[in-house]
């Protein structure tokens, strides 16, 4: 094992886990759907953390922790009824602990103030708890330690033990010798070995202990010293201890604890057994793990990155060299190939991690929002299982905060108005994760209203985003909801109105490669989805060549190819060119301009065209010199080593050794065509909403 | 002679912990996560001491004890039991299912290893 730093990394690591359970196991409480097993589970949770709390020292949680641990010990023992009230008082405190255990791994360890009402509140839950079965908890789960008055130097004093042991503690492991020379650390000692049980040695019994022990101790140690090396043996023998001077006084040694020779006293003086179920469900059993540090699935991942790269140099020379044409040569590549794909996939899904933690902290947020706004909310998730990769989870944190915040402050009704509209008062805000076509597909869902158009389109004009007399499409409007700037910050909340803006959660998605787009039905609700890749290290992507350089188009926002007709083409002002495409006009993007790249093709006839869609639902035709073919790539980040470069994402490196750029389609088409991005160019009504692959 | 320790626990912290401390203290330490798993490798490795943590999901540390001390090969190899609770009802229980001694979390690391140092019979 490491130092104590990497134990209490680990304690943090775990305790992450253990919030995760005890939050999942409070929800089953919630739902009613819980067993004995989950609430001593939930109690173990919070167990747990206490103990590691304890030995790092963070006694602001352990405090807590001890607090709510007794809660949860009367809910598990059925001294107190999980009501709906306690469940509620049993997850805010769920939530506190987690900003404790957050506080403890910054190295805060000052007790927040809201500290007071949340024991204040489980002590509430207390009182309406019976009493423990006969006894009385200690107030604090720790050994009170006592304390030691040095009054001088102590006079000496003779102890007489006498110690008899009784065959059980020899089958608790004990050993005389052992306790007597523990007795002898504590001062001098002479040992007198007594046989007198000792019989016959036809009646001997080997189960049956006949010796025992003599002990004069001369020591300043106090009694209570020399009692506490019996501590452990306590009942598992005749003890007897007295001091010289109390021997004239007490003639008659007799045990001072009785023994507790009868099997049956034995039982009915243990407290009874919470019941526990002798056989769990078999999928509880948990997958055995290893746990590896992130760097070195990092090397891994490059290194398998370098292999599929290496894959298809080989299998392009092989072409070259026209060996490609011998089968056996062209089975081995092939299998070459794909088993770098099944490496590469089974080192993805290292990485790969469930939504579940992700939604989980949504409950509290949702929670959070129904006491800020006062209104009802319930949340539903599915797909937890659903899994991304980790980078993604855990910069996916933040925008789905923030969407959530949003659903519940914008786009839930009051329970008035929900009532008046003949809908439950109780909101529903539902969380949906499913892979769909490569991408992982997350759904923030409210039945609330729908989005206010009329309202948008006021606030956007009065905020100069829009010129006041156009016109806009519904989903153009839409989408004004992520522009910079934008806020329906007129009824400014606490809640959402944090300065922040979609802007910032749709800039949190485009960084992740991903995408996000909204569908809203009046009076029924509104629809995010964000849609991203599932992993950040290999892109689908369309090999082009421009002006003499190979390009790699991101595939997910491909909608066709299309070779142009001379007739489809058509001018618009001075510099800008439209395609016709199926009854559209679509601004043409000449993707040598946009990267300054010269001796591209300028004439569209004579050019391939990628019609795409931007994140605005708004089509683009990049025109290209030529398109290779589709394949995936390895993604390797630019930013470290040229810094952003408007219209590049990322760069990889092909088959033949080249690198090509992957390109930004959206950045590329908003620099190149203002009119592609302006809202001037009006699209037609009615397109797409999803993007076919 | 080595000692070897055996801890079980299903707080992997805690485990790390006592890990550190007895090897520390020069003592071999193998572990487990939970009281069935503790069993195996008691079976296997035949530790000295015994550290068992109670409440733990699968078997807890009552059913180690009693899997230990029912058991036919090395029945009385000391347990010590890792606790948070002081209460003497617990410490009681513990005795009752034949535990040779108890430590209280959060420990304090020379007197863990005294008192692992005492149960395996290397004096102090």
């Amino acid at each position: 094992m490491g130092s104590q730093n990497s134990i209490r990394d680990m304690f943090f690591e775990e305790s992450e886990e253990l919030l995760e359970q005890l939050i999942d196991g409070l929800g089953l409480i919630a739902a009613g759907q819980a067993d004995d097993e989950t609430v001593n589970a939930v109690f173990r949770s919070v167990h747990s953390i206490k103990g590691g709390a304890g030995a790092f020292g963070f006694s602001a949680l352990v405090d807590f922790s001890h607090r709510f641990e007794t809660v949860l010990d009367a809910v598990r023992s059925h001294r107190l009824e999980a009501s709906a009230g306690i469940v509620l008082t049993l997850q805010r405190s769920a939530d506190f602990l987690t900003d404790l255990v957050e506080r403890a791994r910054r190295g805060d360890t000052e007790t927040p103030e809201q500290a007071d009402s949340f024991l204040a509140a489980l002590d509430q839950c207390l009182a309406g708890a019976s009493a423990p079965d006969g006894l009385v908890a200690s107030a604090f789960g720790f050994a009170a330690q006592p304390i030691l008055l040095d009054l001088g130097e102590p006079a000496t004093e003779v102890f007489e033990i006498r110690f008899k042991p009784f065959g059980r503690l020899y089958s608790n492991g004990h050993n005389p010798a052992m306790i007597v020379a523990s007795l002898a650390d504590l001062g001098e000692t002479t040992t007198h070995l007594q046989t007198e049980g000792m019989g016959e040695l036809a009646d001997f019994d080997p189960a049956a202990p006949c010796l025992g022990w003599l002990i004069e101790l001369e020591t300043s140690a106090p009694e209570t010293k020399v009692r506490e090396v019996f501590d452990f043996v306590d009942g598992l023998c005749d003890l007897h201890i007295s001091t010289r001077l109390d021997e004239a006084a007490a003639p008659e040694p007799h045990p001072q604890v009785a023994p507790a020779s009868s099997g049956a006293t034995q039982a009915s003086s243990s407290p009874p057994q919470s019941v526990r179920p002798t056989a769990e469900p078999a999928d509880n059993t948990p997958k055995s793990t290893l746990r590896v540090e992130l760097d070195r699935v990092d090397r891994l991942i490059n290194a398998v990155g370098e292999l599929i790269i290496n894959q298809s140099m080989i299998a392009q020379r092989l072409q070259e060299l026209r060996l490609a044409t011998d089968a056996d040569v062209v089975t081995h590549v092939e299998d070459y190939r794909l088993l770098a794909r099944d490496i590469q996939e089974a080192v993805m899904a290292i990485r790969a991690q469930p939504v579940k933690p992700l939604f989980q902290r949504m409950s509290r947020i949702v929670r959070e929002a129904e006491e800020a706004t006062g209104k009802k909310v319930k949340l539903q998730t599915s797909g937890e299982g659903t899994e991304v990769d980790k980078t993604v989870v855990e910069r996916l944190s933040d925008p789905l905060t923030h969407m959530v915040r949003n659903s519940v402050d914008h786009g839930l009704e009051k329970p008035e108005a929900r009532l008046a509209a003949g809908k439950d008062p109780i909101g529903t805000i539902t969380l949906s994760a499913v892979h769909r076509s490569g991408m992982v597909v997350i759904t923030i869902r409210d039945d609330g209203a729908g989005l206010n158009r009329p309202k948008i389109l006021e606030i956007a004009r009065s905020k100069g985003l829009v010129a006041p007399d156009l016109e806009l499409a519904d989903s153009e409007i839409d989408a004004l909801l992520f522009m910079p700037g934008f806020s329906t910050a007129d009824r400014v909340s606490n809640l959402s109105g944090r300065g922040v803006g979609l802007d910032v959660v749709k800039n949190a998605v485009s960084t992740l490669g991903g995408r996000i787009t909204i569908a809203t039905t009046p009076g029924q609700g509104t629809e995010f989805i964000i849609s991203l890749p599932l992993t950040l290290a290999v892109l689908d992507g369309m090999v082009v060549s421009v002006a003499g350089q190979t390009l790699v188009i991101p595939i997910t926002s491909i909608l066709e190819t299309i070779v142009p007709e001379e007739s489809d083409v058509h001018q618009f002002g001075a510099s800008d060119q439209l395609l016709f495409v199926r009854g559209r006009y679509v601004p043409l993007v000449d993707v040598a301009e946009g990267l300054g790249l010269s001796g591209g093709l300028r004439d569209p006839r004579k050019c391939q065209v990628v019609l795409m869609e931007t994140e605005e639902h708004a089509l683009v035709a990049l025109m290209v010199d030529r398109i290779h073919d589709q394949r995936q790539v390895v993604i390797k980040g630019l930013e470290s080593n040229y810094g952003t470069v408007p219209g590049v994402s990322a760069a990889t490196v092909l088959g033949d050794g080249q690198v090509a750029l992957i390109l930004d389609p959206d950045v590329l088409a908003r620099n190149v065509s203002p009119a592609a991005n302006s809202g001037l160019l009006r699209i037609s009504e009615g397109m797409p909403h999803a993007v076919s692959h | 002679m080595s000692v070897k320790v055996l801890a079980i626990d299903d707080s992997r912290t805690m485990l790390g912990l006592v890990r550190k401390v007895m090897t520390d203290a020069g003592f071999d330490c193998v572990s487990a996560e939970d009281g069935e798993k503790g069993l195996e490798v008691f079976s296997r490795e035949a530790p000295d001491v015994v550290i068992t943590d109670i409440n733990m999901p699968r078997m807890d540390g009552y059913g180690v004890i009693n899997a230990i001390r029912g058991g036919k090969a090395n029945r009385t190899v000391p347990i010590l039991v890792l606790t948070t609770e002081s209460a003497d009802h617990l410490k009681a229980r513990a005795r009752e299912a034949g535990a040779t001694g108890w430590i209280v979390k959060p420990f304090d690391d020379a007197t863990i290893v005294a008192l692992v140092r005492r149960v395996a019979g290397l004096g102090s």
